[in-house]
């Protein structure tokens, strides 16, 4: 059996009493693109920042199950741990705003006031950024403020600023659903490269991305996993009914 | 049909020009007192007067350095007693809205703003005057620092609460701990505006009056000794200018000049801080 980077086994989750994830089990393996898809209000987003932790910072929710990085329970580990080894990146571009490009990609080691040096610094930015297909667009004004880029260019500066703490797993959390299609498209041919370092998990609402650029799909609906398969699979001969009609747009 | 249409343009106008007229009337009150106090103290103010205490009745000259110098260092010590609890205090609100006791320690900083400032002084004179038995500079100080917090507090909070989300977010998605989420991100981002409620809470206090009546009481000398009574601006215009001498008189007008000119000058920069500072969420 290969070995998975991330996988859960009946695990549940809660806001107060909606039970928003019911029973999903999965397994997640590695530099794979993964993408999760399902109407709204299906429990994908949430299942999503359970995955690093996110979720409880809401009061009111809860959990249960097991939700595994490796081999190690994420609900036993220190959440600080856990979000340093599984980036995130939002719906919204969110760049510091009181931070330069630079500090905005070092900002997980500045922030947490770890102590590098300058050429450290420099080579993380630069490999970072390049990662992220942002270097040869800002090498020049790397001091100026991230808030000054565009949008596609500020979802980039956050990719890159959750690749400079050399993740195990990025998750996105709807990444592109507040950019233009040219920003969309270079975001999705990005998915391509990383997937060489990372595994990547991509909460979508748009079937199309998630046939263009995953390699497996999970389908969620009313908080559970109908189906996970191949993409091709499951976007040419899907087994459940619930994918199929979902697929061919009889709900959404 | 234009008939109507020209009764509805003039009425239109008509509105307009009170509206115009009004927002014109409200400026008068503030331009009347700044003529009014340029005009009675701008003459008194030189060198001479800003470095020299008051003299005694009867002889010429005399100055306010004693209520300059009092003034300055019960509104710093005020600030050094509000800024750090109302900040904290704020962030707590901001944080935590939905809690009982942010709930009702909100409610306190609101009726802690509306308690009449003479009321803060006698409290204060009870509880600190009266234990350590002597009118001092800090006992001032503590009763303006109850004054300041509130507004501290709350522009704190509303500054905060401004910020999105997402921000606290992308902090806490990278690993941060929470206590360095706030310092780091929340603070910097919404510094601007917690600096404009500090600035604006000082040009409140600045010129407060009935606080210091029975705390800082007044001091006719240089005094830089916080347990001992000091001068200070207000304190200064209050005895001067009810006494019966015009020497004195003038040394009042040229206070309320400077005292004015005091919270002038920081309401504008407060505009500019906010302006200059502001970050582009």
């Amino acid at each position: 059996m290969e070995h998975s980077v991330v996988s859960a086994t009946k695990f549940n989750a809660w806001f107060g009493d909606n039970h928003a994830v019911k029973d999903v089990s999965i397994r997640i393996d590695k530099n794979q693109v993964i993408a999760v898809m399902g109407p709204s209000g299906c429990g994908k987003t949430t299942f999503l920042r359970c995955i690093n932790r996110m979720h409880e910072l809401i009061p009111g929710t809860r959990t249960e199950g097991s939700l595994k990085l490796y081999d190690d329970e994420i609900y036993t580990m220190n959440p600080i741990y856990v979000r340093y080894k599984i980036g995130m990146v939002f719906q919204r571009p969110n760049p510091f705003p009181n931070l330069s490009i630079y500090d905005n990609v070092i900002a997980g080691y500045k922030l947490n006031g770890l102590k590098m040096t300058k050429a450290d610094m420099n080579a993380i930015v630069e490999k970072s950024l390049t990662s992220a297909a942002l270097w040869n667009e800002v090498k020049d004004s790397l001091h100026k403020k991230g808030t000054f880029l565009s949008g596609g260019q500020q979802q980039r500066l956050c990719i890159a600023r959750a690749i400079a703490m050399e993740p195990e797993v990025i998750l996105f959390d709807e990444p592109t659903s507040a950019l233009d299609p040219i920003s969309t498209s270079s975001i999705e041919t990005l998915f391509h490269e990383l997937k060489a370092n990372y595994t990547l998990i991509i909460v979508t609402h748009n079937m199309q991305q998630a046939a263009r650029v995953s390699d497996k799909t999970a389908f969620f609906y009313l908080g559970e996993l109908v189906e996970f398969d191949n993409t091709k699979q499951m976007f040419t001969a899907p087994k459940d009914v619930r994918t199929q009609n979902y697929i061919t747009g009889r709900f959404s | 049909m234009d008939a109507r249409i020209r009764i509805r343009n003039t009425k239109s106008i008509v509105f307009k020009s009170v509206v115009v007229f009004l927002a014109f009337m409200i400026t008068i009150p503030l331009i009347v007192i700044l003529v009014y106090i340029i005009k009675q103290g701008v003459m008194q103010v030189n060198w001479h007067f800003l470095t020299n205490v008051p003299a005694p009745v009867g002889e010429p000259g005399g100055g306010i350095s004693n209520a300059l110098v009092g003034s300055i260092i019960i509104v710093a010590m005020s600030s050094m007693i509000a800024i750090p609890i109302g900040m904290l205090a704020g962030i707590y609100l901001s944080e935590n809205p939905g809690t009982r006791l942010a709930h009702y320690s909100g409610l306190c900083v609101d009726i802690l703003q509306g308690v009449p400032s003479i009321v803060v002084g006698i409290v204060v004179y009870f509880w600190v005057v009266k234990p350590l038995g002597t009118f001092s500079a800090i006992s001032g100080s503590i009763a303006l620092a109850m004054m300041m917090m509130p507004i501290v507090i709350r522009s704190t909070e509303q500054t905060l609460k401004l910020l999105p989300d997402t921000l606290k977010e992308a902090a806490l998605s990278l690993g941060v701990p929470y206590h360095r989420v706030i310092l780091k991100v929340i603070i910097p981002c919404g510094f601007s505006g917690i600096l404009s409620g500090i600035m604006l809470s000082v040009a409140r206090i600045v010129g407060e009056t009935a606080p210091l009546l029975f705390t800082a009481f007044g001091n006719p000398y240089l005094s830089t000794s916080i347990t001992k009574p000091m001068q200070s601006l207000p304190l200064l215009i209050f005895n001067y200018a009810t006494s019966p001498y015009d020497d004195w008189h003038n040394l009042a007008w040229g206070a309320s000049f400077m005292l004015l000119m005091f919270v002038l000058i920081l309401n504008i920069s407060t505009k500019l801080v906010t302006r200059k500072w502001n970050i582009q969420l």
